[in-house]
């Protein structure tokens, strides 16, 4: 298939598929309740309405309030460029674009807990701080990984990293992966506000970190934030089940159909952790990060060892 | 095998950690527990097979996998503790302290003129960062109890050099080690059992407060 297909493909994927994760997720946690739980396409009809919907900007806030959701989507949806799909490379890639893909989601971040601070609420103060400070815990975890992966694989882009990540790979650094692996896992929830840390239901609780920093948000900004927060999932789930499922046919259609599969079975997965476990105690949460922070190091100490 | 053999020994480090950052006693019993049992399979594994290298790996994982555990088990019903509630130094720090000893673990070893075979091998690492961890834990927790799982994290660290020298360390030598740790864990274990009755409180920082 020529290239233009593939980015097709990769483009269609990331606009469509990043809310299914979410309906998935949500259907997983009512199965374990014993209820019937919403429809799969929940989330995009709630996006749809959302975005049909008007907004009300507090007189309080600024531009920057308007701004916050508008330029996390951009950032998040050009980290989407460079995050390899499939078997199939990125359509932007090039040498320490992983660099750029992490500080996306930091700038993304940045506006987000900008947008908090310019309501001037001092509750949404509260989860600014607490987001800031969980994302640079959460940040050297991520990097260490990354190393991993580029010593591993000896390139220093995205896509050299992950499309040639054959399962020989898993018998060379076997427990260096292992360990990477719950260390990304680990990021995976708490970047993306999963229980343990965080709960994406609660509304009214003091405990809570992203989901008050987004509570003023309105229509089409809030319809935005949402599909931020499922894009967000996707890529760093695309990440995750790169890594884990080192399944690569050959065959264009069957890796797609890989690539799609295993993301939804990586979302029962979070479904199921989220079901089973309570959220963690906030005190708890960096000795948590800091724990995934000592796995990729000590990860990155092992392969570091080993000559590749 | 020498590949199993590391697998096992990072298995090691995680245990170490997870020791470093839980507050609960049970749990780090538990832990040390199986970390005595995965030090036990290696001697067999790391060496040809012989009937004093089963001996010792039978020994290890009776010993430190279940005898002392159980003895520790009961010490801790009997004195009625769970967690180890407020220790001198906290979970997060410690943690870092033990990654930034494992890591000059690591860095100390290279330094270190081993014999050729040993060199890239896991074990001298392992060995160094597991006796730091032992000693962080006993230094950093209040609890009698805590320490006692400290010191015997620290003899794991020891015996992880040993394992370098199996073939030439006699029988004899290795089950006077193993009877020296359970007679210590025993005398330990009464010794708790008196602090909790005379303080009603096992929290060694105690200790120095006089009384009548």
């Amino acid at each position: 298939m020529p290239v233009f297909v593939n980015t097709l493909v990769h483009l269609l994927l990331t606009l469509l598929f990043p809310p299914l994760l979410i309906g998935v997720i949500n259907r997983t946690k009512a199965f374990f309740a014993g209820r019937t739980g919403a429809p799969l396409l929940q989330p995009y009809y709630d996006m749809i309405r959302l975005w049909r919907k008007g907004s009300v900007f507090s007189r309080t806030t600024t531009w920057v309030f308007q701004a916050g959701p508008l330029v996390t989507l951009a950032a998040t949806l050009a980290a989407a460029l460079l995050m390899p799909l499939g078997n199939h490379p990125s359509p932007l890639a090039f040498n320490g674009d992983m660099i750029l893909f992490a500080y996306l989601f930091g700038l993304g971040r940045f506006f987000t807990v900008a947008a908090a601070l310019d309501t001037g609420s001092s509750f949404e103060g509260m989860g600014g701080a607490r987001e800031a400070t969980f994302s640079c815990l959460a940040e050297p975890a991520l990097f260490f990984a990354l190393v991993v992966l580029a010593r591993i694989s000896s390139s220093l882009s995205l896509s050299g990293m992950l499309n040639n990540f054959p399962l020989t790979v898993w018998f060379g650094f076997g427990a260096a992966l292992l360990l990477m692996v719950g260390a990304l896992f680990i990021i995976l929830l708490a970047e993306n506000c999963r229980i343990p840390f965080d709960d994406p239901n609660t509304h009214l609780e003091l405990t809570m970190i992203h989901e008050v920093m987004v509570l003023d948000h309105s229509g089409p900004g809030l319809a935005a934030v949402l599909y931020g927060a499922s894009l967000k999932l996707f890529l760093l789930g695309a990440l995750f089940v790169h890594i884990t499922v080192p399944f690569r046919s050959g065959n264009v259609i069957l890796d797609w159909l890989a690539f799609a599969g295993s993301m939804v079975l990586l979302a029962v997965v979070i479904g199921t952790v989220e079901s089973t476990m309570a959220r963690l105690k906030l005190t708890r949460v960096p000795q948590l990060l800091i724990s995934a922070s000592i796995l990729s190091a000590f990860a990155m100490l092992l392969v570091l060892r080993q000559t590749p | 095998m020498n590949t199993f053999a590391d697998q096992l020994l990072v298995l090691v480090f995680l245990l170490n950690f997870i020791v470093l950052g839980t507050s609960r006693i049970g749990i780090a019993i538990r832990v040390v527990a199986v970390q005595g049992m995965a030090l036990g399979l290696i001697p067999s594994i790391i060496h040809d097979f012989s009937l004093h290298l089963l001996l010792i790996s039978a020994g290890m994982i009776a010993v430190k996998g279940v005898l002392i555990p159980w003895l520790l088990t009961r010490a801790v019903s009997a004195v009625g503790i769970k967690r180890e509630e407020r220790p001198f130094l906290g979970y997060v720090p410690i943690m870092l302290i033990g990654a930034v000893a494992t890591a000059l673990a690591f860095i100390f070893a290279e330094q270190l003129p081993l014999a050729p075979q040993h060199k890239e091998l896991l074990f001298v690492p392992a060995a160094i960062a597991t006796l730091m961890t032992g000693l962080l834990i006993l230094v950093s927790r209040k609890k009698a109890i805590s320490q006692v799982t400290g010191y015997l994290i620290l003899e794991n660290g020891i015996f992880i050099f040993g394992l370098l020298l199996t073939e030439a360390m006699p029988v004899m030598v290795e089950a006077g080690a193993l009877l020296d740790l359970l007679v210590g864990i025993f005398v330990m274990g009464i010794i708790i059992n008196q602090i909790s009755q005379e303080f009603s409180s096992i929290d060694t920082s105690r200790l120095s407060s006089l009384k009548e």
